[in-house]
């Protein structure tokens, strides 16, 4: 009978595999998206003018500054679509136009200045050397792929599970499965082993791919990150059964799973560190199961960290996991 | 009461202030296959989902095998089979594999193979259900009820929507099960299910069952053999007292502009029928007689139709 049992788990994914594969594909894009980005250059516009061309000539030799010469109104229009950072026009004085609330904008403001006042004779007064960062563990890629493990970890838990028990729900699976001598706690179980199964191909893909493909290290043990992942796949898996508890159709549950996920991709620090947001928010972008999530595979990853050392991280990931289930099982609709 | 196999008594069930089922008593016993046939919205649906344990009734008693939902669930839900209405099995599961799935949850019951035999799909045992017609996914339905080998088989409207070959291939299977001596309780709101696979047969409409016996029973209680329906031309009618008078006429019902006449000697019945149309002067445009079927037992006890068509 325990052989059955088991065929049952591992029958169970192969309906799943589809929800799962997915989310690889993506992180593996977005990786490649990201490898692709050269140095960065701002682009500019500057206003057709007879005084234009030799300030272009200067602008667009200066390093770090794509300039193009387009008509007044070309330019603003590029400006406001956001194709160009900045629009320069020339003559006495030279008039810069950006949007001074983007951060492409006040780059280009400061870089376009320099190369301005440098074509115009001005000398550095202090000299000045630059050190490009670029050692394994402190370039952006290495802060990008523990945060894609983190979304990953998320978006299969909430989709994998959530998505997958709605449809089962609306499909009337899930009263066929009741009207069966299955227990309910091995349907619950079978969704957490089946996401098990993936989470050992989803992190291993993502971090080989950021090892071999980018040099990023793995200073930490791989049985910490195995831990640290697994309890956030449980946490999630645990919170996508929450959304998935009541919802009875699955345009119902993606607009939950998206009401919980969208503030974690935003403020959780994937793509970029969450202390750019104002102070008054760190306490709650902290308490975030993503952000302690993706905070303690960083330092498990990046910094060689032990699990003792992010224990209190993991303790709010485990929260966030023991709450949702614990919910979850009360409020859980069969029919 | 031992050999009942399902024994319902009071059963109330309400959906907020909707009363589906309304003091329902049920008995169906050992071996026999029984037939709840009404129209869709009687409440047969919820009958059979509490009988099986799914909803709870707001009021009224349940036993199946001689035990109840509360005290052996877990021993119940090994002896019954079921298919359920409208249940979407995985798609991108191969038929025996989710044979194979339902087998699992069970301790005892026979082979994936037998079973895929019994509702001949062994053929489509590597096929994807999503590449499965509606009548193979209902027979795969069954499979997944039979593969326990089942004392008691609950099956909900098992031939909705398919066509009658596919019909015909399910009933197969099912008298097969009954023939091996198994109990089965089924919905249906198809007569001819019911008068070919039925044992017994409880008419169900709003909740309660309005007329029980066997097919033959109940057939018997219109007393009469034969359905005589007509319509007249220009939509004209003829005065109910007058039809009844006739010879052999038993009931008469209005529908839809048509008549019905439930009859006993049609060979009477027609042509005293013919003469009075002509000593009003009325035209026939349409006349039809059958046998009487459960369809026009519904329709007489009623006055509306098994199916809204």
């Amino acid at each position: 009978m325990t052989l059955w049992r088991f065929r049952e788990f591992l029958r169970e994914p192969e309906a799943l595999f589809w929800v799962f594969a997915f989310p690889i594909l993506l992180a593996l894009a977005l990786g490649i998206a990201f490898k692709s980005r050269g140095p960065a250059t701002v682009r500019i516009a500057v206003e057709a003018d007879s005084a234009a061309a030799n300030l272009l000539a200067a602008l667009d030799s200066a390093p770090g500054i794509e300039a193009v010469m387009l008509p007044s109104e070309e330019a603003r229009d590029r400006l406001r679509k956001g194709r160009v950072a900045l629009v320069v026009q020339a003559g006495e004085p030279v008039v810069y136009v950006f949007d001074s609330t983007r951060s492409e904008g006040n780059l280009a403001r400061l870089i376009v200045d320099n190369a301005v006042q440098a074509a115009a004779g001005r000398r550095d007064v202090w000299e000045v050397r630059e050190q490009p960062v670029d050692e394994p563990g402190s370039r952006y890629i290495d802060f990008l792929i523990p945060g894609l493990i983190g979304m990953n970890i998320m978006g299969t838990g909430m989709w994998g599970v959530g998505y997958g028990i709605v449809r089962q729900r609306t499909h009337k699976l899930l009263k066929r499965l009741l009207a069966s001598p299955a227990r309910k706690s091995q349907y619950m179980l079978s969704h957490l082993l089946a996401r098990l199964v993936f989470l050992v191909f989803e992190v291993g893909a993502v971090l080989a791919f950021g090892c071999f493909a980018f040099g990023v290290p793995l200073r930490g043990s791989l049985v910490a990150v195995a831990v640290v992942a697994f309890l956030g796949a449980m946490t999630f898996a645990g919170i996508g059964l929450l959304v998935a508890s009541r919802a009875r159709t699955v345009e119902g549950v993606s607009g939950l799973m998206n009401l919980v996920m969208v503030p974690m991709w935003i403020f959780s620090g994937i793509f970029f560190a969450y202390t750019n947001f104002p102070e008054v928010l760190h306490p709650f972008i902290q308490a975030l199961p993503l952000t302690a999530l993706n905070d303690s595979l960083r330092a498990v990853i990046l910094d060689g960290e032990s699990l003792v050392a992010v224990i209190g991280l993991l303790a709010i990931v485990a929260g966030w996991g023991l709450g949702s289930f614990g919910v979850a099982l009360r409020i859980f609709r069969w029919e | 009461m031992s050999n009942a196999a399902v024994m319902c008594r009071g059963l109330v069930k309400r959906y907020g202030s909707v009363l589906a089922v309304d003091g329902l008593d049920l008995e169906v016993h050992e071996g026999e296959c029984f037939g709840m046939l009404g129209p869709n919205g009687a409440g047969k649906t919820t009958t059979i989902e509490v009988i099986q344990g799914l909803l709870d009734p707001d009021a009224g008693d349940v036993r199946v095998l001689g035990l109840t939902w509360a005290s052996h669930e877990r021993e119940l839900r090994q002896r019954m089979g079921t298919q359920l209405q409208e249940t979407r099995l995985p798609e991108k599961l191969t038929v025996r594999e989710t044979v194979t799935l339902f087998r699992s949850f069970y301790h005892a019951g026979c082979s994936v193979r037998e079973v895929l035999e019994k509702v001949a799909l062994t053929e489509k045992g590597n096929a994807w259900v999503s590449k499965l017609s509606g009548g193979q996914r209902q027979r795969l339905a069954v499979a997944c009820a039979l593969v326990c080998t089942p004392d008691i088989l609950f099956l909900d409207e098992p031939t909705t929507g398919l066509d009658p070959q596919s019909r015909r291939q399910l009933w197969d299977i099912i008298a097969g099960f009954r023939s091996g001596g198994g109990t089965i309780l089924l919905t249906t709101h198809y007569m001819e299910e019911a008068e070919r696979l039925c044992d017994r047969v409880a008419i169900v409409d709003r909740g309660k069952i309005i007329a029980l016996g066997s097919p033959r029973e109940l057939i018997a209680s219109l007393e009469a053999d034969d359905v005589v329906e007509f319509a007249l031309e220009d939509a004209k009618t003829i005065d109910h007292s007058m039809l009844k008078a006739l010879p052999g006429v038993q009931q008469v019902h209005s529908d839809d502009g048509k008549t019905i006449l439930t009859v006993t000697r049609v060979h009477q019945a027609v042509p005293a029928l013919m003469e009075l149309l002509t000593q009003r002067g009325a035209a026939l445009s349409e006349l039809v007689t059958h046998h009487a079927t459960l369809e026009d037992v519904f329709l007489s006890l009623t006055g509306r139709h098994l199916r809204d068509e």
